[in-house]
C-alpha cells in the first residue's frame, strides 16, 4: 500500500453543479474516485491510496496531465487504486470529471 | 552396383516389423509402444503431430513408454510443443534433438530445459517455415498424426482439426517414411476423406477423443474499455482510411473488441461491405456477430475451434466445408493465404522496441512463433495489386515511381501500453536479446521485426511509421503513443507534437473519437451467452466459458 496526495494550482472552475460523484470499482486493475466539489475554484487535490507501490512518478504525469487538461477546480478526488493501468486512470478520472459536471445536487 | 532405393527398402522392414503386431492396419493400444520400438530407429527425425490445436496425446505417451535401449535420440520436428509429454521425452533421453515453432503452455519448461541442456535446439521456426523445412532437411522417417475417424484401409477423416496433418503426411509417406494415425473409432465409411489410405500404414484406436484446446475464445465479458478505445482507434485509423477487405486478425482482446465493434461502431460509420470481409482465421466465436449482420463474406481457416461446429456447418456460405459438410481447415494453405492474399495483420505482442520490433519472449518463456511472423510479414514475392497495398507502399516511398513501386502490407500491432499486472508493453531492449545471448543462438528470437511493422496502436493513438523517414522518427512516433512507461514519458515533446501535426501520429481526438464513448455497451456481445443468443443457439461453447 502506498499513500501519494498531488495539489495542482487550476486555472478555471470545473463545469456542472452536482456537489460529489463516483465512478469505477475497487477491483484488481481497477480503481474507485470519488470526486467532491469541495475546494476553492482554483484549487484541485488528489489522494491516493494504492495497492501497487513504487508508481509514483507515473502518477504525478497521469494527474499533471489530466489536470492540464480538463482544469478540474475546485475539486477533490479520493481514489482507491486496485494496480489499475495508467490508461484506465486517466479514463476513470475523466469519467468522474464528466459526471459531476452534470446539473443536480 | 548401387541401390538407388534403399530408403524405400527401409520403409518397407519398419512396416514388415509392425506388421506382426497390426491387424491389417490397425493395431490395439496397449500394443502401441511395441509398434513404436519396431517402427522407430534410434535418431529418427520424428513428427508427433503436436498442432496449435490437435494433439497425438495417445500416441505421446506410447513414444514416452518406449524401451530406451531400441528407440532413442530422436530428433523431434513438429510445429507444436504443447504437452508435458512431448518434453518428457527429451526428460527421458527418447528424444534428443527438437525443431518446433510454438510451444505455448509449456514455454516456461522449454525455456528450463534449453538453459539445463536437456533439449539440443535446432530452431524455432514460423509454422511455414516447419513446414517447407520437412520437404528439404527435416524431413520425417516417421509421422505419428492425430485424426477423428478411420476405415480399414486406412482412409482417414480429420474432422475440422484438419490443421497440419495433410502436410506432414505428404512430407512423411511420400518420402519412404511411416505413418502411423491415432483416431477416436474406426468405421465402415468415413464422413470424407482428407487423409488416403495408401498414405498411412497403421491406425489406432484411442480410448478416448484425442485432446483439442479452445484457443481462440475470448469471453467478452473480460473486455476493457481501453481494449474497446484502441479497437475504435483501429477501425477508424487503419480499417477505414485503407479500405482493408482481406485480412488476418491476431488472438488477443484487442481484436476480439474489433470483432464485436463492426456491426455497433463499424456500422454506424457506414463502413459495411468496404472492410473486413475476407478472412484468413480460426472460426473465432466474437466474430458471430458481424458474420450474422452480413458483413464477412469468406474465412480460410488454419483450424478450428472447440464449440463452433454446429454453426461452421450451417454457414457454409462463409467457411470452408468438406462433403459432409464439417469444416475443413489446413494450416499451411491458410497460412499461405494470410501471407499473400491478405492485406493486412492486427495483433498483439508482449514487447516493443524503440525500432518497432517485437517479441512474445520474456527471459523466462520460449513461446515460440506459430503464424504471426508469416502473418506479419511483407511478402516480397508478392505481385498482385490492391488498394490497401498500394497506398501503404506510396506512403512508405512517395517519391517512387507508381509502376516500379512495391506495396506494403500493413502490419499493425495493437496493445495497451501497460500489459498484465502493469509490465510496460514498450521497453528499450527486448528480452529476446538477453535470451539469445544467455543461450548463445545465433539470432534472437524476433516475432515481428519493425522494418515490417507498418502501424503500433496504443489507447495514446495511432502511429504510422510508413510516413517516418528517419530512424529518429520513428524511434518518436513509437515514444509518442507509449503513454506512461519509461519509453513514453522519455519522449521529445516538440518532435513528437510535429508528427502529430504530419499525421504520423493520430490521437482519438483527432480521429474524431472521445474516450469516454470507450463503452462496453458498443460491444455486439457482451458475454458468451450473447454469442450464443447471436448464433441462434448453434455455438455450443465448451464449459469453462458457461456461467449459465
Amino acid at each position: 500500500m502506498e499513500d501519494l496526495n498531488f495539489q495542482h494550482q487550476v486555472r478555471a472552475r470545473a463545469d456542472g453543479t452536482r456537489q460529489r460523484a463516483i465512478v469505477g470499482v475497487v477491483a484488481s486493475g481497477n480503481l474507485e474516485v470519488l470526486v467532491e466539489r469541495s475546494l476553492p475554484d482554483a484549487e484541485c487535490v488528489v489522494d491516493i491510496k494504492t495497492a501497487a507501490t513504487g508508481f509514483g512518478a507515473v502518477w504525478s504525469a497521469v494527474i499533471g496531465d489530466f489536470v492540464e487538461r480538463y482544469s478540474p477546480g475546485g475539486l477533490k478526488f479520493s481514489i482507491n487504486d486496485g494496480g489499475a493501468r495508467p490508461d484506465t486512470v486517466s479514463l476513470r478520472l475523466a469519467q468522474a470529471v464528466r459526471l459531476i459536471a452534470e446539473a443536480g445536487q | 552396383m548401387t541401390s538407388w532405393q534403399n530408403n524405400r527398402a527401409a520403409r518397407d522392414a519398419r512396416v514388415a516389423a509392425g506388421a506382426g503386431i497390426a491387424r491389417g492396419k490397425v493395431v490395439e493400444a496397449h500394443d502401441v509402444t511395441r509398434l513404436l520400438e519396431a517402427v522407430i530407429r534410434p535418431g529418427d527425425r520424428v513428427c508427433l503431430e503436436g498442432d496449435n490445436q490437435k494433439q497425438a496425446d495417445l500416441l505421446s505417451r506410447a513414444l514416452l513408454a518406449v524401451d530406451l535401449s531400441k528407440v532413442n535420440d530422436l530428433h523431434m520436428v513438429q510445429s507444436g510443443v504443447v504437452l508435458p509429454e512431448h518434453l518428457d521425452l527429451f526428460d527421458r533421453g527418447v528424444a534428443k534433438r527438437l525443431d518446433y515453432a510454438y510451444s505455448g503452455p509449456q514455454s516456461a519448461r522449454i525455456a528450463r530445459m534449453l538453459f539445463g541442456g536437456k533439449i539440443e535446439l535446432g530452431a524455432v521456426h514460423t509454422y511455414l517455415e516447419l513446414f517447407a523445412r520437412y520437404f528439404i532437411d527435416l524431413t520425417p522417417h516417421v509421422a505419428l498424426i492425430a485424426a477423428v475417424s478411420a476405415d480399414r484401409e486406412g482412409n482417414l477423416y480429420t474432422g475440422p482439426n484438419t490443421e497440419d496433418t495433410p502436410t506432414v503426411v505428404e512430407a512423411t509417406a511420400f518420402k519412404d517414411g511411416v505413418v502411423i494415425a491415432q483416431v477416436n473409432e474406426i468405421v465402415d465409411t468415413v464422413p470424407r476423406v482428407d487423409i488416403p489410405a495408401d498414405r498411412v500404414h497403421f491406425i489406432v484406436k484411442a480410448n478416448k477423443p484425442f485432446f483439442v484446446e479452445p484457443l481462440f475464445t475470448r469471453d467478452p465479458a473480460a473486455i476493457t474499455e481501453g481494449q474497446i478505445l484502441t479497437a475504435m482507434l483501429a477501425i477508424k485509423g487503419v480499417y477505414a482510411p485503407y479500405g482493408v477487405q482481406r485480412l488476418n486478425h491476431g488472438i488477443g482482446f484487442s481484436t476480439a473488441a474489433i470483432e464485436l465493434l463492426l456491426p455497433t461502431f463499424g456500422e454506424r460509420l457506414g463502413l459495411k461491405g468496404t472492410i473486413a470481409s475476407h478472412f484468413a482465421l480460426n472460426p473465432h466465436p466474437a466474430l458471430i456477430p458481424a458474420i450474422e449482420s452480413g458483413w464477412v463474406r469468406q474465412i480460410h481457416s488454419f483450424g478450428s475451434e472447440v464449440g463452433m461446429d454446429d454453426y461452421i456447418r450451417a454457414r457454409s456460405d462463409v467457411y470452408f466445408t468438406g462433403s459432409d459438410g464439417s469444416l475443413r481447415s489446413n494450416r499451411a494453405f491458410c497460412q499461405t493465404a494470410g501471407l499473400y492474399a491478405c492485406d493486412m495483420f492486427i495483433g498483439s505482442t508482449l514487447q516493443i522496441d524503440l525500432q518497432g520490433n517485437s517479441s512474445t519472449v520474456t527471459t523466462s518463456r520460449i513461446a515460440g512463433f506459430g503464424g504471426a511472423p508469416n502473418m506479419g510479414a511483407d511478402a516480397r514475392g508478392r505481385r498482385h495489386p490492391s488498394e490497401p497495398w498500394l497506398k501503404a507502399g506510396a506512403e512508405a516511398d512517395p517519391d517512387g515511381s507508381a509502376l516500379m513501386r512495391r506495396g506494403r502490407k500493413l502490419v499493425v500491432q495493437i496493445g495497451e501500453t501497460f500489459g498484465d499486472k502493469n509490465v510496460p508493453l514498450f521497453v528499450e531492449k527486448l528480452d529476446a536479446i538477453e535470451l539469445a545471448e544467455k543461450l548463445k543462438l545465433d539470432l534472437a528470437p524476433v516475432m515481428i521485426y519493425g522494418d515490417d511493422v507498418t502501424h503500433i496502436i496504443t489507447e495514446e493513438g495511432v502511429a504510422n511509421l510508413l510516413l517516418c523517414r528517419t530512424a529518429q522518427e520513428r524511434e518518436q512516433a513509437i515514444r509518442g503513443v507509449a503513454g506512461y512507461t519509461d519509453v513514453g514519458r522519455r519522449r521529445d515533446y516538440g518532435m513528437v507534437s510535429r508528427l502529430r501535426e504530419r499525421g504520423v501520429i493520430r490521437r482519438p481526438e483527432d480521429l474524431g473519437i472521445n474516450p469516454l464513448d470507450a463503452d462496453r455497451s458498443l460491444l455486439a456481445a457482451r458475454s458468451i451467452k450473447d454469442l450464443v443468443r447471436w448464433s441462434g443457439g448453434l455455438y455450443a461453447p465448451p464449459s469453462k466459458f458457461r456461467n449459465w
